[in-house]
């Protein structure tokens, strides 16, 4: 390729050059054909049940509506391993954005076809209402609900407020001026947030609320001092209260927690604020009711597994198994509130 | 040196054959989805979990951090060669890099990149190992005004990408701006400049936009023009690197990797602004100014470096607070707990000898990517002398393939096309696209800031310039701002003076 030597011997160089490139896109195409055929998943079964008969052999596709490392991600992570011995293979796919509702509006396209499943939650309950968004969960058949946590409010560990009772107290006498740092608009925190200022017999529109794209992301602005209290899932923040780099408050829970035993509930605060950011399993719309059944008891019996069991001892989710009408019912009520507290933010 | 003794340990344990080859496999995937569009580190690592719970903590720390480190190698050679970054941090090699491979010296602009990233990757852990934890305390007190006055420095200094022509430079920008407003408002959760689509409520990508301004927009051009059968000239020079290369090449690294360690160390700093800034800087300090948009070696080889020393940066409140800033490091922190490891104050004292296999791992994955990427410069290079319409029929597979991974829908597909439409008429109209993209992203992080500042302050501007840090920014834009102006001034003093005999 240097350029030194006869024309003649540059024009061979070419040739041999031409030749030898000629055969480049060639290459890859059967390279690339290859790869494709093998990695293409071979449908293997395992034990035959009702279940097996609803899938009809097929893989069962989980959709984690959000991005890697999240809280749906990790859970349909979760429900991967642990299914495995009862279904063998399973896909799990991510559909990132727009606190699910991207997901959703993809998911409803999969009208009646059993072996598609999507982890759903409180978080996109908010997400559909504050977004607009033209799809709801009352566009899918929920499943069963699975696991729970609850929120802590923390505060930086150089703070004033020492308890529920300053917190209330700072937030009557001046609500505006009591910033909230915490996850996405519309998000479960700004749920709670708007909840803390009704409860104080404030309005909720009035919130300083910070909204972040994560926990960690709101983290940083309440560890730089600028923010009065921070809101986030009590699992996510755990390790910042045992370090001492934030106090907590308070938790959101209905009782005191084991992972946090020493932070008192926002009830013993007084307050009477109660919120679980719970996540869940759908199914899409239009699928039988033989198959609803089967979905659910699969799911069930996934909820006893020893890894799925673990899986919650390491992640520090609480168990909220429920499945069937219940859970529909719940999902409805959980509709009907949170689109009310965003109503009372001036979300909605 | 407590800690040097702890990091040797740390080395015999990472030096075993079974961890070289962990090591080595990581390093491979991550160059191989560095240089895939779209396909990012954090997909890889996320996709990679599930399968190594069977491995011991260590394997697969140091799997992921070959990953992680060869990913951002890797986003570099398609720049360079093919005008197409791999990963948006690596969009400002391909500016001054593919002008170099298009004249002849892709070999160097691979060169110097490949060590670039070396000296700031090595640079970067060391810092990692040893200021660290002082780091740490710095970044946690960037607060929404810090950055907000670091993104007014950030736009300040981006004036040296946006061309000759100071109009269409400001155009592209805006046009930046306007794609990067797309999607759900992060204050208040409305959608805006989506037109009920709703596959655009997440934003665009911003993959998808360099993919489709750069790459799509340059294939599109070729089509209009092009007979398709042009080559690229083929390697010119003997060396990889030449003396004189090499002369220019390590100030830059070394400027590029002090920008990139300490903004990429800061929660909200991300690994794009500082390969911004140091473009700046480079273009600023260089004694051949006239080159830069020729192809000016140190135009690759600064925000090269400040890319891969911000990735050794991002490490830093992850390990020290247990904060992941980028998704990459989000996974990386799944990983962590899925082992039982808690990142944060404790981490160094709870399961230290793993912290320190997995630092140590770093180096040995820095030394292994220098030692696979150098030999391959040439090979890289070769692909040049395929002819334009073979490279750029690869280049829309890679580009369309990415932007589907990264989203899986066609609507996907139709916004990368109509931008690689979009980024044609730019091209036509003599309009840089480079600028569009550094409104793409510092428009929206600018914006966000901004409003979470006046959220906190309850509507009072004077927060932004309460602190320290604010003051010491805004005080570094005013001079930015007035050092060109002043010097003009005193230039056209001299000049008046100038015909007055003085001796």
């Amino acid at each position: 390729m240097e350029q030194r030597g006869s024309p003649a011997e540059q024009v061979g160089t070419e040739q041999r050059t031409r030749r030898w490139t000629r055969w480049v896109p060639w290459t890859v195409a059967v390279v690339a054909t290859g790869a494709v055929v093998a990695t293409t998943p071979t449908g293997e079964s395992h034990a035959g049940s009702t279940v097996q008969d609803v899938l009809g052999g097929e893989q069962l596709r989980i959709m984690a509506p959000a991005a890697p490392g999240g809280g749906w991600d990790q859970t349909s992570r979760e429900m991967q391993g642990a299914l495995r011995e009862l279904v063998g293979r399973t896909e799990v796919y991510n559909v990132a954005g727009a606190g699910g509702t991207i997901g959703l509006s993809q998911f409803v396209r999969f009208d009646g076809d059993p072996t598609q499943l999507l982890t759903t939650g409180l978080i996109m309950v908010g997400a559909v209402k504050a977004n607009g968004s033209g799809h709801s969960l009352a566009d899918t058949t929920p499943l069963v609900r699975l696991t729970t946590d609850y929120q802590a409010i923390v505060v930086p560990a150089d703070s004033p407020l020492r308890d529920t009772a300053d917190l209330v107290a700072a937030m009557r006498e001046d609500l505006p001026s009591v910033s909230i740092a915490g996850g996405s608009a519309g998000g479960v925190e700004q749920i709670l947030a708007g909840m803390l200022a009704k409860a104080v017999g404030g309005d909720p529109a009035q919130v300083s609320y910070v909204a972040h794209s994560g926990g960690g992301e709101a983290l940083t602005t309440l560890l730089s001092g600028r923010a009065t209290i921070g809101i986030s899932g009590v699992s996510e923040i755990e390790p910042q209260i045992e370090a001492g780099t934030v106090r907590a408050l308070a938790v959101s829970s209905p009782e005191r927690l084991p992972a946090v035993p020493d932070v008192p509930t926002l009830r013993e605060g007084g307050l009477d604020v109660e919120l679980q950011n719970w996540r869940g399993v759908a199914a899409p719309k239009g699928i039988s009711a033989e198959e609803e059944r089967a979905l659910e008891g699969l799911l069930l019996d996934m909820t006893r597994t020893r890894e799925w069991r673990d899986a919650l001892e390491r992640r520090g989710w609480g168990d909220a198994t429920l499945a069937g009408p219940e859970f529909e019912d719940f999902v409805r009520s959980e509709q009907e509130r949170v689109s009310r507290v965003l109503d009372e933010i001036g979300l909605g | 040196m407590d800690q040097f003794g702890l990091l040797l340990d740390g080395f015999a344990s990472a030096l075993t054959p079974g961890h070289l080859l962990w090591a080595l496999v990581g390093v491979t995937i991550g160059t191989a989805v560095g240089v895939l569009p779209g396909i990012g580190p954090a997909l890889t690592v996320a996709l990679l979990l599930p399968i190594t719970f069977r491995l011991d903590p260590a394997s697969a720390l140091i799997l992921f951090a070959g990953i992680y480190y060869g990913g951002m190698y890797g986003g570099s050679t398609t720049s360079i060669l093919l005008n197409t970054p791999g990963e948006s941090a690596s969009m400002i090699s391909a500016l001054e890099g593919n002008k170099m491979a298009r004249a002849g010296r892709a070999a160097a602009a691979l060169a110097t990149a490949a060590i670039g990233s070396f000296v700031a990757g090595t640079i970067g852990t060391v810092a990692l190992t040893f200021v660290a934890p002082v780091l740490s305390d710095f970044a946690t007190s960037f607060g929404p005004p810090e950055y907000v006055a670091l993104m007014a420095l950030a736009f300040v200094t981006v004036s040296a990408l946006l061309g000759p022509s100071l109009l269409k430079g400001a155009a592209s920008l805006l046009v930046g701006i306007t794609i990067g407003l797309v999607g759900i408002d992060s204050q208040t959760g409305q959608p805006r400049l989506v037109f009920g689509i709703d596959s655009l409520l997440d934003g665009i990508d911003v993959v998808i936009v360099v993919v489709a301004l750069f790459a799509l927009s340059e294939a599109f051009g070729h089509l209009l023009t092009g007979t398709g059968h042009s080559t690229v000239q083929p390697l010119r020079e003997r060396a990889i690197l030449s003396r004189k290369d090499f002369r220019r090449s390590w100030p830059s690294w070394l400027r590029g990797t002090a920008l990139g360690f300490p903004i990429g160390s800061l929660p909200a700093g991300g690994a794009e602004v500082p390969t911004f800034l140091s473009y700046s800087v480079e273009k600023k300090l260089s004694k051949q100014p006239e080159e830069f948009g020729k192809g000016a070696i140190e135009g690759v080889a600064g925000p090269e470096a400040a890319n891969n020393a911000a990735a050794a940066g991002v490490l830093v409140p992850l390990l020290t607070i247990g904060l992941p800033t980028s998704a990459t490091a989000a996974v990386i922190l799944t990983a962590f707990q899925s082992y039982g490891l808690q990142p944060g104050p404790q981490l160094f004292s709870e399961s230290g000898p793993l912290v320190w296999t997995l630092i140590a791992s770093l180096y040995v994955g820095n030394v292994m990517l220098l030692v696979l990427n150098l030999p391959l410069v040439r090979m890289w290079a070769k692909l040049l002398t395929i002819p334009s319409y073979g490279i750029y029929a690869g280049v829309l597979v890679f580009a369309t393939l990415g932007a589907y991974a990264a989203g899986g829908t066609t609507v996907d597909l139709l916004i990368l096309c109509a931008l690689g439409v979009l980024g044609l008429l730019m091209r036509e109209a003599g309009i840089p696209v480079a600028p569009a993209i550094v409104g793409l992203i510092l428009g929206p992080l600018a914006e966000q800031q901004l409003r979470r500042a006046l959220t906190l302050s309850e509507g009072d501007p004077s927060i932004l310039l309460s602190g320290p840090i604010t003051v010491v920014l805004w005080s570094v834009v005013v001079l930015a701002l007035l050092t060109p102006a002043a010097g003009a001034w005193f230039r056209n003093r001299r000049r008046a003076d100038a015909p007055s005999p003085v001796r």
